[in-house]
């Protein structure tokens, strides 16, 4: 007979193994979690298998979306006046005026509705930038259409200055120098006073550079609410024109006339004619500068998360499974079985929940990791262009959508160990994860309403696959059916874990207080 | 280790209704104990308070020493059989027994033993399921017995057995019993713990009626009353009854007969030259007695019954 007391440090591991055994000796629940991952990864490519982008034109393949120096996908079209720099050196100019035009939804069918004005956003400044190719690494300092002057480098930053608009009456001065591999942006009222508004390091800046002024003046976003759901966005044409006068340069610079690029315009289809040109005029020692576009990381297409179409069916098969591993002990009286076993009550719930999040973790890795990049790479080969994320955010979205998996498992066990009863249960997680990230990003509801679900109910954690993040210095539309969370991915995350661990704690509380 | 299951002034009530009522016995080792009594008398919650499922609202109960809940590998001390249903259907006998075995840190070789000793090696990879209710009792049996535990707690344990199963079932309590094992056997039948179990705790309206032995309770119940088989009732009516003993007919060939010893009985027989083929204590007393110590039990709950109409 064996009488001796086992020492207790090995107990939750016992547990932990007993719970394993127990898992993986009902067939029911292995098959269960085989087949919402295949569900995920089935659902994913065939749906990428089935979505072709095709541009037209002689060779009929879509123009390549220009990269910025962090791997993301970047908008990089203005008018840019330069000259090489060598070595350290910088620029001053005065902007003495900025305006522009914005073309309206038009009014009389067929007729241009194009009005004065800058959009918010349109750009008009000083920059030093890596040559002239789309992408390429910069830094400018700017004033702006409405969120007055801005330092920005490598299209995903943005430091504020002052704010305040552009007039006659009001010129603002700004100045962009380097030495070595960093710039300095200065902007002043008077040319005398000068305000540091930010410095900055652009990836690998070569010695030499190109550095002049710009203008860009991106696309006017309206956002209208369709008839039945969904929303129609519609991005019309705007410019932006710059008067420039004081340039001076310093440093090591090729001298002579100024060249011009308008950087990335695109051409009609006869393939010489610029459609929407910038444009450039000189008058004494002022310099005219019209420019269209943008420069900043770009949000709209598909994104590597758009193959996890299948995610919230497979998430249904992994809430029913977890929610048996419990409520199947409860309904055969198997619990006082287990906890027999376990006298410590609490432990034999943390050991449960540690094996459905763990197996349910390990199931959605694969899931996830085979729908992203299989399925990014058919929608790419199919001519999709997908907006391109580093490694480390596609390890992200991998280990995210496996670990909100694994928490919304814990959770509809937890929610099992409440309510003893499977239906309910079922019902109970479904309708808290599941359905609020339906009702959110299929715009049924308005947006702020979206928007709040999103941050107070655990589908927050469905925040954890979004791999463009949101931009405040880009207009777009930053709503939960574009793919955009109120909440960053881990905050989300963080959420869901939250209501997980709520939930456990009290079904603990429950089965310690209340006769097995 | 003293393996000793000591219950103490166990109180427990389920809102109006009183389950346990001073509760206090103990099961010694290398005894089988019956703890009998009628249904509802309160048997499975002093074993589901025992074995930490139920809290009792006063009271102690002590497994070997200490509460059931403090025990680090439980099925090591103590084997329990509360309900042989409790499975999952699609888990097959033997991994239901080798999570149990990982729970304690016990090896799979321990499965088979058990399996073996349970006669169910050869349906032990077939699903729990499809068991019969006989096979999942030897199921639950070898649950019980899988931590080879030195005290032994089964709730009912001859339900659905077939009589084969029964013999079986008998001998291994005894023989678990002699090994020096407590073994604690609850039934609502005296005649199902009489054979096997040496004493008895007999239970009503959540208390203990009597703490006793099976051949104490005979002896106090059945005094001088003795069957008698015969198959010359009427002679053996004369000779007893001029002996002084008082006769009745029980059944054909069967009588009753009180007021003399069993002894004086044969003695008067023989001097008589009655024939007979059988003189025993009458066993049907035993089930008498239980019936009378659990009597007021039995009404007093079924006047509550009434009254809570």
């Amino acid at each position: 007979m064996s009488a001796g007391t086992a020492p207790s440090r090995g107990g939750f591991r016992r547990l932990l193994r007993a719970e394993w055994t127990k898992f993986r000796t009902v067939r029911g629940w292995v098959l269960g979690l085989a087949i919402a991952p295949l569900v995920i990864v089935t659902l994913g490519l065939v749906a990428a298998s089935g979505s072709h982008t095709s541009c037209g034109g002689p060779t009929d393949v879509c123009p390549a979306t220009p990269v910025g120096p962090g791997g993301e996908a970047v908008d990089d079209r203005f008018y840019f006046v330069h000259r090489s720099l060598t070595g350290d050196g910088g620029i001053t100019a005065r902007v003495s005026s900025m305006t522009g035009h914005i073309r309206k939804p038009d009014v009389t069918q067929g007729a241009r509705n194009v009005v004065d004005g800058v959009v918010p956003w349109a750009k008009a400044g000083v920059m030093v930038k890596d040559g002239t190719r789309q992408g390429s690494a910069y830094a400018a300092t700017m004033v702006t259409g409405g969120h007055g002057v801005r330092m920005q480098y490598d299209f995903t930053q943005d430091i504020a200055g002052r704010p305040g608009g552009v007039s006659n009456g009001s010129p603002r001065w700004l100045r962009l120098t380097r030495a070595g591999d960093e710039l300095t942006g200065y902007e002043s009222a008077d040319g005398r006073h000068w305000t540091v508004v930010g410095t900055a390091r652009p990836a690998g800046l070569p010695d030499t550079v190109q550095v002049g002024f710009f203008v860009a003046s991106p696309g006017d976003l309206t956002v209208q609410q369709a008839d039945f759901g969904g929303s129609i966005q519609q991005s019309r044409f705007t410019e932006a024109i710059a008067d420039f006068d004081q340039v001076a340069v310093e440093g090591e610079t090729s001298g002579g006339a100024w060249e011009r690029d308008d950087i990335g315009v695109t051409m009609e289809p006869d393939g010489s004619t610029p459609h929407h040109p910038g444009g450039f005029a000189q008058s004494g020692d002022t310099y005219t500068v019209t420019g269209v576009g943008d420069i900043a990381p770009l949000g709209d297409g598909q994104r590597i998360e758009s193959t996890l179409s299948g995610l919230p069916a497979g998430l249904v098969g992994v809430i029913v499974v977890a929610v048996m591993f419990v409520t199947a002990e409860y309904r055969r009286g198997l619990i006082r079985t287990s906890l027999l076993a376990g006298p410590r009550r609490g432990r034999v719930l943390a050991a449960k929940a540690t094996v459905i999040g763990t197996v349910t973790f390990v199931a959605g890795s694969a899931a996830a990791g085979i729908t992203v990049v299989v399925g990014t790479r058919i929608l790419r080969s199919n001519g999709n262009p997908v907006l391109p994320v580093n490694t480390f955010t596609e390890l992200r979205v991998i280990a995210g959508v496996a670990a909100l998996a694994a928490v919304s498992a814990v959770l509809a066990f937890a929610l099992g160990a409440l309510f003893r009863n499977s239906a309910a249960a079922v019902t109970a997680a479904v309708a808290v994860i599941i359905v609020p990230h339906v009702l959110a990003t299929t715009s049924v509801l308005p947006v702020g309403a979206a928007q709040w679900l999103l941050r107070l109910t655990p589908a927050a954690g469905f925040a954890v696959q979004q791999s463009i993040p949101e931009y405040p210095h880009v207009i777009s539309y930053y709503a939960p059916s574009a793919g955009y969370y109120p909440l960053a991915p881990w905050a989300g995350l963080s959420v869901l874990c939250a209501y997980a661990a709520l939930a456990l704690g009290l079904a603990v509380v429950r089965i310690r207080r209340r006769d097995a | 280790m003293h393996a000793t299951i000591e219950v103490h002034g166990l109180r427990k009530r389920f809102g109006q209704t009183v389950a346990l009522d001073g509760m206090s016995f103990t099961v010694s080792p290398g005894h089988v104990t019956g703890f009998v009594g009628p249904n509802g008398a309160g048997k499975s919650t002093t074993m589901r308070v025992i074995l930490g499922l139920d809290a009792a609202d006063e009271g102690t109960a002590l497994v070997g020493g200490r509460p059931y809940r403090s025990l680090r590998t439980p099925l090591t001390h103590v084997g329990a059989l509360l309900d042989a249903a409790a499975l999952q259907p699609s888990r097959t006998a033997r991994n239901h027994l080798l999570w149990l075995a990982h729970s304690q840190g016990l090896p799979a070789k321990r499965v088979d033993e058990v399996l073996e000793q349970v006669g169910l090696r050869s349906a032990a990879r077939r699903r729990a399921g499809g068991f019969s209710l006989g096979m999942r009792q030897r199921l639950g049996i070898a649950a019980a017995l899988l931590g080879d535990p030195p005290m032994l707690m089964l709730d009912e344990p001859v339900n659905g057995l077939d009589p084969e199963g029964i013999v079986w079932i008998r001998g291994l309590l005894r023989s678990l019993a002699a090994q020096g094992r407590a073994v604690l056997v609850s039934s609502h039948l005296m005649s199902e713990v009489e054979d096997t179990a040496d004493r008895l705790v007999v239970v009503g309206r959540g208390r203990v009626v009597a703490d006793t032995t099976v051949a104490e309770l005979i002896a106090a119940v059945s005094r001088d009353r003795v069957r008698l088989r015969t198959t010359a009732r009427e002679h053996a009516t004369t000779v007893l009854s001029r002996a002084g003993a008082t006769v009745a007919g029980a059944d054909r060939d069967v009588i009753t007969v009180s007021g003399l010893a069993a002894e004086r009985v044969v003695a008067a027989l023989t001097a008589g030259a009655v024939p007979f083929s059988e003189v025993a204590a009458d066993r049907a007393t035993l089930e008498e007695a239980y019936m009378e110590l659990t009597r007021n039990a039995v009404e007093f709950r079924a006047a509550d019954a009434e009254a809570g109409r």
